[in-house]
């Protein structure tokens, strides 16, 4: 690890300071706790105690995202190697994953061949399942046949489904298909009357974590990183005290508190993107490849039954 | 024996002939499509994830062919379903034929974020 979180929180309160830096250094694996709503940035020197104090948790998974198989320009000429490299890393997690979370864009041109390759590729992640959510290069010609077909099985309308592990209630959502011209992502009447229903029953101590390919807050509508009807879906999760939102597309880690609700994004695991309004666009980022792993990686979440607290860590492939 | 050798000289010096024209003359060809300067003037490029010119206008009968220039796909769709192109990589084209007078916007189905028009008079 290059960089280091300096510690300055406070055990009660909300560190501006910590927190500003979590998310400037969150890239190159720093340390973030949320509890009770509260985002905690930790130096990477207190991590240890943090996990002595806290054990490893009762649910512990990984999320990736975009692997853009296929992709083969200067950004990266080869996303199946780095792949690789994020299963390596997932591997190696001294507390294997119970499941692995997909963020969307398997693929970066909806080829068959390329969803072979995500497919065989992931097969060999030590973990009992991986749950998908699929991204707009997934979905290309066919409004999403195939992805649904291969790896939506049992999922409702474009391929949206929630589940149950340890008390907490994940929902996985689809804000790909069906985009309007001028507009950002979109969920659409039908999978927001699901999601309406869908957590209808539940207490509202119980936990959320929502997942989804393009962010469910407006990181920078300019270059379309949002959803249009992100807030009614939200609205839906105003009551439960703990909700945590996990995205990807933007292939760079970046936070968000606000209320309840705890926003990250992971880092893709083939080639990074601009921060919002430094380049003209948000198309691939080169980088020199020497630098590259540094910008690449996976987000392991651990959660603390009973303290509501979710933590995750960044991990860059390198560096 | 020897006026078959004569054939065989004979046809072998036609086949080269034919395949050293062929591929000449394929070298020389240009692109498919109309005459360079038509072309670049109902040309739509994709760079940065914008359509340049945004808006375009043409007289009726127009073939309008984008460019992909981006390192990522991107589509041309219209915006009233009149036209779809497939998803466009690095450096694939589309093109399209206007016969009607009027207003046709478009937009990105990847990135709709991405839109333009094109004016047929």
């Amino acid at each position: 690890m290059a960089k280091y979180i300096i510690p300055g929180y406070s055990e009660d309160g909300i560190d501006r300071r910590g927190f500003l830096k979590c998310m400037a250094w969150a890239g190159t694996g720093a340390f973030c706790v949320i509890k009770g709503g509260v985002l905690k940035s930790y130096g990477l020197s207190q991590v240890a105690r943090y996990a002595a104090v806290a054990g490893k948790g009762d649910l512990s998974f990984v999320q990736i995202s975009d692997s853009h198989i296929g992709f083969n320009k200067p950004a990266n000429t080869d996303v199946t190697a780095t792949l690789q490299e994020a299963v390596a890393k997932i591997n190696a997690l001294p507390t294997p994953p119970a499941f692995v979370l997909h963020t969307g864009d398997l693929t970066h041109l909806s080829k068959p061949e390329e969803f072979d390759t995500l497919d065989q590729v992931l097969k060999s992640v030590k973990t009992s399942r991986i749950f998908y959510v699929p991204g707009e290069h997934d979905v290309l010609n066919d409004d999403g046949k195939q992805y649904l077909e291969r790896f939506g099985k049992g999922a409702r309308g474009g391929g949206w489904y929630s589940f149950d592990q340890k008390g907490v209630h994940f929902i996985g959502l689809v804000n790909v298909l069906n985009l309007k011209a001028g507009g950002l992502g979109t969920l659409g009447q039908e999978q927001l009357e699901w999601l309406e229903k869908d957590v209808e029953g539940l207490k509202s101590s119980t936990p959320i974590i929502v997942f989804a390919h393009i962010p469910l807050w407006a990181v920078y509508p300019e270059w379309g990183w949002g959803t249009d009807d992100s807030a009614q879906a939200l609205s839906y999760l105003k009551r439960f005290g703990s909700v945590s939102v996990l995205n990807g597309h933007i292939h760079q880690v970046m936070q968000k508190v606000e209320g309840n609700v705890t926003f990250h994004t992971a880092m893709s695991t083939a080639f990074p993107q601009p921060q919002p309004g430094t380049a003209p666009s948000p198309g691939p980022l080169k980088v020199p490849a020497e630098k590259l792993r540094g910008l690449l990686g996976i987000s392991d979440v651990n959660y603390l039954q009973g303290k509501h607290a979710l933590a995750i860590i960044d991990s860059p492939l390198q560096g | 024996m020897r006026d078959l050798l004569t054939f065989s000289s004979v046809a072998l010096a036609a086949m080269l002939l034919l395949v050293f024209g062929l591929s000449a003359a394929t070298y020389r060809r240009p692109a498919a499509g109309p005459p360079e300067d038509l072309n670049d003037k109902y040309r739509v490029t994709i760079d940065n994830f914008s359509f340049t010119p945004a808006s375009l206008t043409v007289p009726a009968g127009t073939t309008v062919t984008w460019v992909n220039r981006d390192d990522v796909p991107h589509t041309v769709v219209s915006t009233e379903k009149k036209f779809k192109s497939p998803v466009l990589d690095t450096d694939e084209q589309f093109s399209y034929k206007f016969t009607d007078p009027g207003a046709y916007e478009y937009f990105c189905s990847i990135h709709p974020k991405m839109t333009g028009k094109v004016v047929v008079q």
